[in-house]
């Protein structure tokens, strides 16, 4: 019963998150937010590259290797074959490789 | 006419649907293993549908986190949704009874394959851009339900499954970059979390860090526009 609460909540705090600005400037877009609206995508994603390898220890076990490697190949990949796809699908398959087999 | 309406929001979806269905598996495989059945991964993917969060989630759940605690952490790793929403008042501005599921359906990928404000020709944009959120849903619901019922019965180790986010937003970053000739955004966002990490340390320097990302880049924005 807990845990049906706690998913409540996640959901209606994301829905919140995503109605409010449409809410509050709808009617009239500051230049601020508008500009913005430009930057911060780019800079998010950014931000989301550090928080998802937020919690790689660089000073022990595996040294923070098969993130560094299956991580650079996703990117190489990317910048060759400009495919989402592909690159997300190999690089997680090397990762679980790695982490598997080798490290 | 509609049918070719469908066809092309379906084809633009595509780059979406195997990531959505490998990340959408690999949160199932996560929430069954943490011990919530299929009805959880269900219920998650069609209301919360925001795919970090759904992921931080399950440790949420598992660990019997409190409301409060539950609502601040879905802030701090969903407030970029705030600005995703912000640079979308625009594009959605005239699109009436599809807009309710538009802004709830504006995940990082829809975002990503909507933001530019283009449309195919001759097509109802809005009906487009609704076809397009909700087919990226089916593919996360389909994933997350899959991943909830086979992941027991997998017949290989899935260790490792949970790097596809991580190379979903390094993919992402790469096709932003290659795409774009101004680097500060993205190199401010990098920075400005990469140094919160290091001052706040992995608990809690996403608010931080989008504070100083903010700041950052409107005191750019202020350079930028000096005669």
């Amino acid at each position: 019963m807990n845990a049906v609460i706690l998913v409540a909540a996640m959901a209606l705090t994301t829905a919140a998150l995503r109605f409010l600005p449409f809410l509050l400037f709808e009617k009239k877009t500051p230049p601020f937010v508008v500009y913005l609206g430009k930057v911060l995508p780019a800079a998010l994603i950014g931000m989301l590259v550090v928080y998802c390898l937020k919690d790689v220890q660089i000073a022990s076990a595996t040294h923070g290797l098969p993130e560094l490697i299956a991580g650079a190949a996703v990117a190489l990949l990317q910048a060759w074959k400009r495919n989402s796809l592909l690159s997300i699908l190999a690089g997680t398959l090397l990762y679980m490789v790695l982490v598997q087999t080798i490290f | 006419m509609k049918s070719q309406l469908l066809k092309k929001a379906f084809v633009k979806t595509l780059p979406v649907m195997a990531g959505y269905i490998v990340l959408g598996i690999g949160f199932g495989i996560l929430l069954r293993n943490a011990g919530f059945q299929v009805g959880y991964a269900l219920a998650m993917s069609l209301f919360i549908y925001a795919g970090s969060m759904q992921y931080v989630g399950v440790g949420l759940l598992a660990g019997g986190a409190s409301v409060l605690s539950v609502i601040l952490t879905t802030v701090m790793v969903n407030a970029r949704h705030l600005f995703y929403s912000i640079s979308m008042i625009g594009t959605y501005k005239d699109a009436g009874k599809y807009k309710p599921y538009m802004i709830f359906g504006l995940t990082d990928e829809t975002y990503s394959l909507l933001c530019d404000g283009t449309a195919p020709e001759g097509c109802d944009a809005n009906r487009y851009r609704f076809l397009v959120s909700l087919f990226n849903q089916c593919y996360w619901v389909t994933g997350s339900v899959l991943g909830s019922l086979l992941g027991a019965v997998l017949p290989f180790s899935t260790a490792g499954i949970e790097f596809s986010m991580t190379a979903l937003f390094i993919a992402s970053f790469t096709e932003q970059w290659m795409s774009t000739h101004d680097h500060i955004p993205a190199l401010t966002g990098l920075l400005s979390t990469f140094v919160c990490l290091l001052l706040f340390g992995s608990d809690r320097f996403l608010i931080p860090a989008m504070l100083l990302m903010t700041l950052a880049l409107s005191l750019l924005k202020g350079k930028e526009e000096r005669p």
